[in-house]
């Protein structure tokens, strides 16, 4: 790639109105808080869908007030239905995995700082950015108005397994237009997926300012760009997957449907279709999905985690490296999904190696962050807390995933609590604490105003103890075979694990309470927190070389020239221990 | 606490005085009034090529999907039966062939008129018009397909071949379409007095409708072997 | 705040590790240990399980507490401190990882896949038990073939829950049908190997029996089979693990492995009420 420095491929003028700055906005700086403010409303819909599950596990005949109002036939009186269980069960994983995890760390925060890290004034294809957040927002839309049909929102978890989700409303209750909303849903997500990873590739490649060669990128850029290569792939196939389920449902095709089945007393008009081929489609999507999820999470962190560190990584190349070989292997794996599906046993050998092997750039890429904190100088602050944490999360799921990575240990350990601990634990808590961390760092650069350093630490150790409180005892859950999607705990083997099941829902209300200190934190600093500088962090990459928040047109017309590699830190200069990415000068010996 | 810090030589490339003027809101285009369409030193040229391949290789990934799910579907059912693929097919894929020809006839023509090695804007744009109508034709043609088959009592879900049958070709026209949208912004523009196409734009839709071509060879492959 | 950090996972890291070591939980009775194995096949999937346990289980602790150990260590040091870098840098960690790592999933990978080869490279004794298993919309259901050892056609259009014909036989025209024996408990002589034919009435359910060391997927339109060999008399819970709508916590049958002798009692009771 060239070094000269381009200019934006379609440059806009500053817009005037009201709609054009908030709304329907080309600046990617807007799109990006846009799209963080959906995952807000996301993950905040999505606990509370949690919260209500696990009163209901623990209390299952206990009336939820309020809860007749969101539904009448499924919590009449307020008493959660079984299928209302499974109801709010799929919305929780949907809304987090697609809304959320997809959202924040990627499109959010990608949106923001990809364009200004590498010192372009805007995203290559500012338009396609903005019908991006707006078709998400449709997505999203869609998915919502599941909860208000009479019939109410499916059943057949985030995943959405034939023959449950294909049949049609015989399968239960929400398997009419429920799911087929959902199959909407997800196949408008896709397209609004499909158009951001356009614009991060496309972006990052051609981009680039005077000097900003790929080694000199941030490693949180390097992520946004590995996820998004990995996320135009991937959704590139659940689309025709969402489609093929669709026209099962509504235009009688037996894509996943095979013969002879008796539903409700019906016998099914389909014939010839394979179950198995919606989980190979859906979980080649799937695999990849949760790597989109974790990754730019662990870019944050490591740019994080370096400035609080005040040394660069013992290698940030080959953390790159490993981010490139885990995108890579990520694509191999997805049958460990489906080990005791009923597919070839063989088959199941076969994808358990790739699955192991993910390992090894994993732990690579652990040894090196501890390693790097060895003989570093730390400054403690919420952000880099929330880094730590991750560190910490990280290996907790991670060490799980060992376990199931072997099919014989998963003929015991499928589709129980151990499972969801370890989903949980990488997804549900790592990547959050990623998002978490992200929040804390750029809010000053975001927003032009600090947050409140001591709520926010508060915030982590509450959080931290917490969400260990809540999904390491999945795992203990699991080794006595718990299962897991049951609405309530009857069978012999599971009511002795109640008490462990409640001591769980406190402490997910107690934590989930403890989101409301986030919160606050994030709206009263918004208009009260103190001035933010344009560098608090002492941070060399490049959004940290102008204002906070940053003007209109991120470099002032100007193209910034980049002399240094983005981690020059621990070193002797005129600003101190670090040089900037655009400064002349060289570090003095 | 740096600041932007103003290096002493900045030396950064100066957009030619002709791109210095932005367009107007989102359209804005860099070519200002009369210009010959930019060749070297297009700054948008890179970045829409590798949009294009970009979406392109998604493209192609989804189709990939709907072929897994073919070759897995034949081998789960026992009620695959041979479908005799409608005769007006063939003559739509020589349709969109030419179109592609057409294409690249005007694509080259417009490349010698922003080179000004011709003063003739109108023969492409006649060129590029007929692109249009051929690609038209095209999807007119895979709707009469569809009609036929509907007259021999093979509809959407009658059986599995008619199905793939179906969506195949309905994806596949779906996003000539798009095509179609993109070339006749091509052709508003050329018509618009006021020259403002760039060639990564000509570029870039020549390549989809290209693409477009090549991947109904594929799909026409694989249902000819297959279905 | 960085010592605090440090003391709180190593804390956590222990803590963490007590309910792994005493497979209770904390202060009750309340156990997590898998049941005891009555399988002939199970003891290589504990033996896989414990020897990953231990493998996981130091890495786990052992780097929770390394980075605890870190953070106290770096954390608020002097502004002008030196800083140092960990002996070897990355190339050590890249060996480190490709050796620990590699090493643990060859010994896992090749242990695990004799394991998982005794479940399901194995074809079934020609002498084994026949059992067949459907499951459906919120139970399981199970057929003998009875004295003439066949089992009779299923009719899915001749299903009909409300006079028992579960799987839809025709014993009017179907000859092998009329001695089959249908229940709803899995009753199976001990020793013996089971050849167990499982089919899916409506959608996706599984078979989980976790004494048996066995789970398996029901998948509408696949026929699909397990084996196992119980080796301990008693009655075991078989639950459903795979979502099959509303009733999906309640779908479960009792497995109940009887002596040679109280088996061939119980089968020609239930052939008698057949």
């Amino acid at each position: 790639m060239s070094e000269t420095a381009v200019s934006t491929v379609q440059q806009h003028a500053p817009p005037s109105s009201f709609i054009r700055k908030h709304i329907f906005s080309l600046d990617h700086k807007v799109i990006g808080k846009q799209y963080y403010a959906l995952a807000l409303v996301a993950v905040f819909m999505g606990m509370v869908l949690s919260w209500l599950m696990r009163i209901h596990l623990v209390w299952p005949n206990a009336p939820i007030p309020g809860l007749q109002f969101l539904s009448k036939a499924g919590a009449p009186g307020g008493v959660m239905t079984p299928e209302y269980y499974l109801s709010l069960l799929t919305m929780h994983g949907t809304l987090m995995v697609f809304f959320v995890l997809t959202n924040a760390p990627f499109a959010a925060f990608g949106n923001y700082f990809l364009p200004i890290q590498i010192g372009a004034e805007d995203m290559a294809f500012p338009r396609f950015n903005m019908m991006s957040f707006w078709t998400t927002f449709l997505a999203f839309c869609i998915l919502v108005t599941a909860f208000f049909i009479p019939d109410g929102p499916p059943i057949s978890g985030w995943t959405a397994y034939a023959t449950l989700s294909a049949v049609g409303p015989d399968s239960g209750p929400g398997e009419g237009l429920g799911q087929t909303l959902w199959g909407l849903s997800i196949f408008v997500f896709c397209i609004a997926s499909l158009l951001g990873s356009l614009n991060f590739i496309a972006t990052t490649l051609d981009l680039r300012t005077k000097g900003m060669t790929l080694a000199r990128m941030p490693i949180c850029t390097w992520a946004w760009f590995i996820t998004s290569c990995i996320a135009l792939l991937a959704f590139a196939v659940l689309m025709p997957a969402c489609l093929l389920l669709i026209l099962d449902r509504v235009a009688g095709t037996s894509f996943f449907i095979p013969a002879g089945l008796v539903i409700s007393d019906h016998l099914q008009p389909h014939s010839g279709g394979s179950p198995l081929l919606w989980q190979h489609l859906f979980w080649f999507f799937g695999h990849p999905e949760v790597y989109i999820a974790i990754l730019p999470a662990m870019g944050i962190v490591s740019h994080i985690l370096i400035n609080s560190m005040r040394r660069p990584l013992l290698s940030h190349k080959v953390i790159i490296y490993c981010m490139m070989a885990i995108g890579f292997l990520s694509y191999m794996v997805w049958g460990h999904h489906m080990f005791v599906s009923g597919m070839n046993p063989f088959s199941s050998l076969v994808f358990s190696f790739p699955t192991l092997m993910i390992t090894i750039p994993a732990t690579i890429m652990t040894l090196i962050w501890l390693g790097s904190l060895y003989g570093s100088r730390l400054r403690i602050s919420a952000a880099s807390l929330f880094a730590l944490g991750f560190l910490s999360m990280f290996v907790s799921g991670g060490v799980s995933g060992f376990f199931l990575a072997q099919p014989s240990i998963d003929i015991y350990l499928h589709a129980t609590y151990f499972v969801v601990g370890h989903f949980h634990m990488v997804m549900g808590v790592a990547a959050i604490f990623g998002i978490f961390a992200g929040t804390y760092f750029w809010f000053p650069k975001m927003t032009g105003h600090m947050m409140s350093e001591s709520l926010g630490k508060l915030h982590f150790w509450l959080t931290f103890i917490g969400t260990y409180c809540i999904f390491m005892p999945f795992h203990y859950l699991g080794l006595a075979g718990n299962v897991r999607r049951y609405s309530a705990f009857v069978d012999d083997f599971l009511v002795p694990l109640i008490p462990v099941h409640r001591f769980i829902t406190f402490a997910a209300l107690f934590t989930g309470a403890v989101q409301l200190i986030f919160l606050y934190n994030l709206i009263h600093s918004r208009f009260r927190g103190a001035p933010a500088p344009a560098n608090p962090w002492e941070c060399t990459s490049l959004e940290w070389t102008m204002p906070s928040p940053p003007p209109f047109d991120n470099f002032g017309g100007k193209h910034p020239v980049v002399y240094h590699d983005p981690y020059q830190y621990g070193v002797k200069s005129s600003t101190g221990d670090y040089l900037m990415q655009d400064s002349p000068e060289q570090a003095q010996t | 606490m740096a600041t932007v810090v103003q290096p002493p030589e900045h030396k950064h490339e100066d957009p030619s005085p002709a791109q210095q003027h932005t367009g107007g809101g989102g359209f804005g285009s860099f070519v200002p009034t009369g210009g010959p369409l930019k060749t070297l030193g297009d700054p948008s040229q890179e970045a829409t090529r590798t949009g294009i391949w970009v979406g392109l290789a998604a493209i192609t990934m989804s189709f990939a999907a709907f072929t897994s799910a073919l070759l897995v579907r034949q081998t789960t059912g026992s009620d695959w039966r041979h479908l005799t693929v409608p005769p007006i097919v063939f003559a739509n894929t020589i349709v969109l062939l030419a179109s592609s020809v057409t294409l690249e006839i005007a694509r080259r023509r417009l490349a010698a008129y922003a080179r000004h090695e011709s003063a003739d804007r109108a023969a492409p744009l006649r060129w590029l018009i007929t692109t249009l109508l051929l690609g038209l034709l095209f999807v007119a043609g895979q709707y009469a397909a569809w009609a036929k088959l509907r007259a021999e009592g093979l509809y959407l879900a009658s059986n599995p071949n008619s199905s793939f049958f179906y969506v195949l070709t309905a994806v596949h026209a779906l996003h000539v379409l798009g095509g179609l949208g993109g070339l006749l912004r091509v052709v508003a523009k050329l018509r618009n007095p006021v020259f403002s196409l760039r060639k990564s734009t000509m570029d870039a839709t020549s390549y989809y409708w290209h693409f477009m071509g090549i991947l109904w060879l594929y799909v026409l492959f694989v249902m000819w072997i297959k279905l | 705040m960085g010592k605090l950090f440090a003391i709180v996972i190593t804390v956590i890291a222990l803590a963490c590790a007590v309910p792994i070591i005493t497979h209770h939980w904390f202060w009750s009775d309340i156990s997590f240990a898998p049941p005891e194995d009555i399988s002939t096949h199970g003891h290589a999937i504990d033996d896989q399980m414990s020897d990953t346990m231990v493998e996981a289980g130091l890495s786990f602790l052992a780097a929770q507490i390394l980075l605890g150990i870190f953070v106290w260590k770096s954390a608020d040091r002097k502004k002008d401190a030196e800083i140092k870098t960990f002996p070897g840098g990355a190339q050590l960690m890249v060996i480190a990882a490709l050796v620990l790592v590699g090493t643990e999933i060859l010994a896992l990978g090749v242990l695990g896949q004799k394991a998982w080869a005794n479940v399901y490279f194995k074809a079934a004794a020609p002498d084994a038990l026949q059992v067949q298993a459907q499951a459906g919309q919120f139970a399981f259901y199970f057929r003998y073939p009875g004295a003439d050892g066949k089992f009779g056609a299923t009719h899915p259009d001749k299903i009909d829950e409300g006079n028992s014909n579960f799987f839809g036989l025709d014993p009017a025209n179907d000859l092998e049908s009329r001695d089959d024996i249908v229940t709803g408990e899995l009753a199976i002589p001990v020793d013996r190997e089971v050849h167990l034919m499982m089919h899916a009435k409506d959608v996706g359910h599984s078979f989980y029996v976790r004494e048996l060391r066995i789970q398996q997927d029901f998948v509408p339109g696949l026929d699909l089979a397990v084996h196992f060999t119980a080796t301990k008399v008693g009655k075991y819970e078989i639950v459903c693990t795979q979502l099959c709508g509303l009733g999906h916590y309640n779908m479960k049958a009792y497995l109940n492995v009887l002596s040679q002798a109280d088996f061939d009692a119980w089968m020609k009771q239930k052939a008698s009420e057949q």
